[in-house]
């Protein structure tokens, strides 16, 4: 068998003396979509933060491909082909939409280009040399998008990628992520908006208290009952 | 009588030293950008290049500079290495006491090997003769003070030009704005701080030279006042922001130049009081940062 896209075997995560993951374990194959859903506190954000190198783990293992990432720097994950878009964004406000982009080339090795990024989000083309700043926030949200996307990574991290947007964009973020889908990417999506992460993802693991509560299929998403109550189970 | 007394002479004077602060202050400036942390031993790092040049006096001039830049330089890497980078993420507080201690142990590690002649001090002889004035129309312009000013404009155009042009100056300027997320992105922290660290070792040497020029007799407090008024000067501009902070060096320089030349020569010893008193004004009057705009106050960032 392959070796899966990323797995995670017993991973523990605390902040000071206070846990937040207590022995996740799941994993995503190549070319997956995988939701990870809760309610707030539950570790989504956290568990990210473990693959990304953000924070440390005290114990179990990260594999990415294979590979163990536990204890390698932020910028090491990132060259080894793990991307995130974080919450909140994070753009380079001051800099031009262009050099945001440029920046996510750092991860890369070698030479990279913007122009998928411009045919993806022509927006972004249009804007290249204004201000990241003067966009709006869904253009931002395209932009951070977009800056993860040029590195060209194997394995898409975001974290709740539809925050503070209106009805209308956060639609928008979703038919982003399913064509980001239709290229080939492997895609770990946090995100509050359930029901529209369940029906897009191949697969959900529902997490409370840090630990993996169930996992829901597509077919779950019309369930409004079982939604409420892998949320409430905790 | 005070308008009387501002010449031309003290303007030209007080650009000149101004220009010398400036570079202080983007070599301050630029390790604090990417490490959040205030380096409080920079004028030591001027201090051993200046010993450098005392030490080589007998050389060619040429070898005697590249000396003290190849000195300088290496300290300046050395430092961060042994010291700064285990201390990374540590509070700004930590890492400031921290630096306090490594000037004083330079300091003293100077002082150590200045003393094997049982005189304190030695003369860098080689490279006084840049401190010989031309004669332009009524002014008299040390050649050293041309020299500073170019030096000085020379080296923020490049400074502009890597860090707007360039990938890595990109990378820098990322880091010095948001570490964590340029980080997460791939930017290499251990490059942009080496080549920020790096940077910054140029500059104190490049100080170490004119420095001396300007003043041969050199002692282990060598550069220590320069170094305080250029940090108040950094903190006076706004140390969060480049740009800022080497106004912020220029400005505290030239008015230190022209406070010089509009004191009468026996009221000199007033010059540091009337500098910090026109600090303090300043930081009244504009909490934020002499050039900082909307921004939080000088006084939170120490």
């Amino acid at each position: 068998m392959a070796e899966p896209m990323l797995e995670l075997v017993s991973i523990d995560v605390r902040y000071g003396a206070v846990p937040a993951v207590r022995g996740l374990s799941f994993r995503v194959a190549e070319g997956e979509i995988v939701g990870l859903i809760g309610p707030n506190g539950a570790g989504k954000s956290t568990t990210l933060h473990a693959i990304t190198g953000l924070v440390p783990t005290h114990a179990g293992h990260i594999r990415v491909e294979g590979k163990s990432i536990v204890g390698r720097a932020p910028e090491q994950i990132a060259q080894s082909g793990v991307a995130l878009v974080p919450e909140g964004r994070r753009i380079y406000a001051d800099f031009t939409v262009e050099e945001n982009l440029r920046l996510g080339l750092a991860a890369r090795r070698g030479r990279g280009q913007l122009a998928e990024a411009y045919e993806l989000f022509p927006m972004l083309q249009e804007f290249r040399r204004r201000s990241a700043g003067a966009l709006s926030g869904g253009q931002q949200q395209q932009l951070a998008i977009a800056r993860a996307l040029v590195a060209k990574p194997r394995l898409l991290l975001l974290d709740e990628p539809s925050l503070g947007l209106a009805p209308t964009l956060v639609a928008e973020v979703f038919k982003t992520l399913a064509r980001i889908r239709e290229q080939g990417v492997t895609v770990l999506l946090v995100e509050q908006r359930a029901q529209r992460t369940v029906a897009l993802a191949d697969r959900t693991y529902v997490l409370a208290n840090g630990e993996l509560r169930t996992t829901l299929g597509p077919a779950d998403a019309a369930d409004t009952d079982k939604l409420v109550a892998a949320y409430l189970s905790g | 009588m005070i308008v009387a007394a501002l010449d031309a002479q003290t303007l030209v004077d007080a650009t000149g030293l101004g220009a010398v602060y400036a570079l202080m202050a983007v070599g301050i400036g630029l390790v604090f950008g990417v490490l959040r942390l205030i380096n409080f031993a920079y004028g030591q790092l001027v201090m051993v290049g200046a010993y450098t040049l005392a030490f080589t006096a007998t050389w060619p001039v040429a070898g005697s500079i590249a000396a003290c830049f190849v000195v300088v330089v290496a300290l300046s890497m050395v430092m961060e290495r042994a010291v700064f980078r285990p201390l990374r993420g540590e509070s700004q507080a930590v890492m400031l006491v921290t630096t306090f201690a490594l000037a004083f142990v330079l300091q003293a590690a100077a002082l150590l090997v200045d003393i094997r002649d049982d005189t304190i001090g030695e003369i860098a002889t080689s490279i006084a003769s840049f401190n010989q004035p031309v004669t332009l129309g009524s002014l008299e312009i040390r050649k050293i003070t041309i020299a500073s000013v170019a030096v000085a404009a020379v080296a923020l155009a490049l400074l502009a030009v890597l860090l707007t042009r360039t990938t890595i100056g990109l990378h820098m300027r990322a880091a010095a704005t948001d570490f964590g997320t340029a980080r997460l992105l791939g930017v290499n922290a251990n490059r942009v701080i080496g080549l920020a660290v790096f940077l910054s070792g140029i500059l104190a040497a490049a100080v170490a030279v004119i420095l001396t020029v300007q003043n041969p007799f050199v002692g282990p407090d060598f550069a220590l006042r320069e170094t305080i008024v250029v940090l108040v000067g950094v903190v006076v501009g706004g140390i969060d922001r480049l740009w800022t902070a080497t106004l912020g060096g220029f400005a505290i320089g030239f008015a230190t130049g022209v406070i010089n030349g509009v004191l009468p020569t026996e009221k000199s010893v007033y010059l540091p009081s009337a500098v910090f008193a026109l600090v303090i004004l300043v930081l009244l009057l504009r909490p934020g940062g002499l050039f900082a705009w909307g921004r939080q106050t000088a006084v939170d960032r120490m």
